[in-house]
């Protein structure tokens, strides 16, 4: 087992596309890395070259202190779990996670124990003697991991194991990865654009877009203090509402009423003008179903719910809004950066499951004006972040260079190919 | 699904294979008459004596065996070869980068559609300099040249049917290239290298045109060269049994490589390997 450090880091493909740009992560011996992002953001790139199947093109990739650059893939010993598993169809199950033992030069007693252990683990015995063309989906993913486990290897890396698994054995197996790397208590990254799967799994997690670092924190850090537009709305479900702003005083003005802040927030926000201030959608409530105590520090506005979507414990109203030009631009390039194509601006709340609202009511919602962030329209950056819990934050998280770069060379179309290749 | 067959595909069938099987046995039933009953020009399809003299006369033919055992040797040392050069090519043209990549393959296509006949005397001149004419590699040489651009179209199309993520797992496991090369993707493509050794066999074993022209004894001499020397004592009464005879045991060996081989060839072997 061992720490992996990636010092500045950077890729770029030999018709110039920078996928990576100088990105520094440091994994510590035995953490749970999560590297996560839209699809094109180099996040599987910067994997590929911990384990090197990838070149580097310049910077440091240091594993258990030693520098790896030029070493091949199994020089390396690492495992790594495939997107597709990678399974060898020709060997049974058992031949297959006997596979990186036998390379090695194990003793077929060694072997024969090995698997068996690493079969237990994941429940694999009873098909240690088929063919993985003959397995579910699941089963062949139990595999890929038994074939990660079976070796002592420094690191598990993992490129986006579970996309390929329907919900329900996506929700299991995610529980499953967790319970068997704190057990083992192996230093492991882990690639996705998922970030349910991000939020549960890491102990710290890195937020890439367009192959620039952009946040490198707990998830709990990265929900509440994120540090820009980008991971505010990237991280948490349904996403943070975007909605134009202005600081007056202590107060924010908002399209469907005026939200009191706290004083801190509002004296980092003064005098910039418009601003976007982001508002999780768990922090609204439904004002009729709350207790008067608890109401007592937000504000309420009264708002016509356009949809909404009970699901037993909770409900999601929905209400639009007009977004002047100026923000709309920014929310709409947003939008593109996280891979989403929204049609209109509105507001997506959480409301208690007990709340009565119905579709077409002017209902009276609550907001806690002290979870409200404000972002600087322009940079996207988080104006009210309280970096002391907020994690690692390189000191250039602008995409804009990059993105002109990338888009020079490549369309989207090209971008996906090339970060499938 | 089960389709139901209706009466039109069992009478094409049977049309069909009525068409192709036709002249099978007609050599089958021709193999089992007596030379005197072939040459007193019996009309008759199925012998009026059934006899197995004609294949213990041709298996007692010196000349014969001899041709056999050519035929043997040549023809697998060419596929061998033939197949090991096409898979290390084929592997490098689906999955390098190289320069000339389109030239190497175009060549291989031209040399497919190259027609033999008109190698023939140029070759006959070379391998006479080269001290190959009447030798086993005087023929294995331009069996497998002729038969190498196919085997690598073949396999290269195979290989690149194999997920590239195949081979990056071997290496993270710890192999090296080689050995990803070896225990990963050649077993992938096993059907494809059984498809191109087929295919390289049977072009060895029934080539005529090389086989008559590069030889001068049986020495070398295959077996569809030797045949044409089967002429008998009497130019006007060749010993149709006696020829007969000769293409069934020629036949046998196809039969039972296609039927061996045949089952190699299972389709879908690669799933399950990775998902979809």
């Amino acid at each position: 087992m061992a720490a992996i450090e990636m010092k500045n880091i950077v890729k770029q493909y030999g018709d110039g596309f920078p996928a990576v740009n100088d990105v520094s992560i440091d994994v510590a011996d035995g953490e749970f890395m999560i590297l996560v992002g839209p699809s094109g953001c180099g996040k599987s790139t910067l994997l590929r070259m911990i384990v090197g199947l990838e070149d580097i093109t310049s910077g440091d990739m240091v594993i258990g202190g030693k520098r790896v650059n030029d070493l091949a893939p199994r020089d390396r010993n690492l495992a790594m779990v495939f997107q597709n598993y990678a399974l060898y169809p020709h060997l049974t199950v058992y031949e297959n996670i006997a596979f990186p033992l036998r390379l090695a030069g194990a003793s077929n007693d060694e072997v024969d124990r090995k698997v068996r252990d690493a079969s237990k683990t994941l429940e694999l015995d009873e098909h240690l003697e088929r063919k993985p063309g003959n397995l579910s989906g699941g089963q062949r993913q139990r595999v890929a991991m038994g074939r990660a486990i079976v070796r002592d290897a420094e690191a598990f890396l993992f490129d986006e194991p579970l996309s390929n698994l329907d919900a329900k054995l996506r929700g299991q197996m995610r529980t499953e990865i967790a319970r068997l790397q704190r057990r083992l208590g192996i230093t492991t990254v882990y690639v996705t654009h998922d970030q349910t799967e991000a939020m549960t799994l890491g102990d710290r997690v890195a937020v890439l877009k367009r192959g620039v670092l952009q946040q490198l924190a707990t998830p709990r850090e990265l929900y509440t203090n994120p540090v820009n537009l980008f991971v505010a709305g990237f991280i948490g479900s349904p996403p943070m509402n975007f909605l134009p702003a202005t600081v007056e005083g202590s107060s924010v003005k908002l399209p469907f009423g005026t939200v009191a802040i706290p004083e801190e927030k509002a004296r980092k926000a003064q005098d910039k003008g418009l601003l976007i201030a982001g508002i999780r959608p768990q922090h609204f409530e439904d004002a009729a179903v709350m207790e008067s105590g608890k109401a007592a520090p937000g504000s309420t506005f009264k708002a016509k719910v356009d949809v909404v979507e009970w699901l037993g414990n909770e409900a999601y109203a929905y209400i639009p809004f007009e977004a002047p030009a100026e923000v709309q631009a920014q929310l709409l390039q947003l939008e593109r950066d996280l891979d989403g194509d929204a049609l209109r601006t509105q507001l997506v709340i959480s409301l208690d499951g007990a709340s009565r609202v119905q579709e077409g009511d002017e209902a009276e919602i609550w907001v806690d004006g002290s979870k409200i962030h404000l972002f600087d329209p322009a940079t996207g950056e988080n104006l009210t972040i309280d970096s002391s819990s907020a994690g690692t934050i390189p000191s250039d998280t602008s995409t804009q260079e990059v993105a002109e770069q990338q888009d020079a060379i490549a369309t989207p179309g090209e971008q996906e190919a090339q970060a499938q290749e | 699904m089960k389709q139901k067959i209706g009466p039109g595909v069992i009478v094409g069938f049977i049309v069909i294979l009525v068409w192709c099987l036709l002249p099978v046995a007609w050599i089958i039933s021709l193999s089992f008459k007596s030379v005197s009953e072939t040459t007193t020009g019996s009309a008759q399809f199925l012998p009026k004596s059934w006899t197995i003299q004609n294949y213990k006369d041709i298996l007692s033919n010196g000349d014969f065996t001899d041709a056999l055992r050519n035929s043997f040797g040549i023809a697998i040392i060419a596929t061998l070869l033939s197949v090991i050069f096409a898979t290390l090519a084929a592997y490098a043209i689906a999955r390098l980068d190289f320069k000339g990549k389109r030239v190497v393959l175009s060549i291989a296509l031209a040399i497919a559609m190259f027609p033999v006949v008109s190698l023939i005397s140029p070759l006959f001149d070379m391998w006479r300099t080269f001290h190959l004419f009447n030798t086993w590699p005087g023929l294995i040489i331009p069996y497998m040249s002729f038969t190498l651009p196919l085997a690598i179209w073949t396999l290269s199309a195979f290989f690149r049917e194999i997920p590239w993520e195949m081979e990056q797992a071997a290496q993270v496991d710890g192999a090296t290239s080689w050995q990803a090369f070896r225990k990963v993707i050649v077993p992938l493509a096993a059907p494809g290298v059984f498809t191109a050794a087929i295919l390289t066999f049977f072009f060895a074993w029934n080539e005529f045109a090389l086989a008559i022209s590069l030889t001068s004894t049986t020495s070398s001499r295959t077996v569809p060269a030797q045949m044409s020397f089967f002429v008998g004592p009497d130019p006007f009464n060749p010993p149709y049994s006696q020829l007969a005879t000769a293409a069934v045991i020629v036949t046998i060996p196809v039969i039972v490589i296609v039927l061996l081989f045949q089952r190699r060839i299972v389709a879908g072997l690669t799933s399950g390997a990775v998902k979809g």
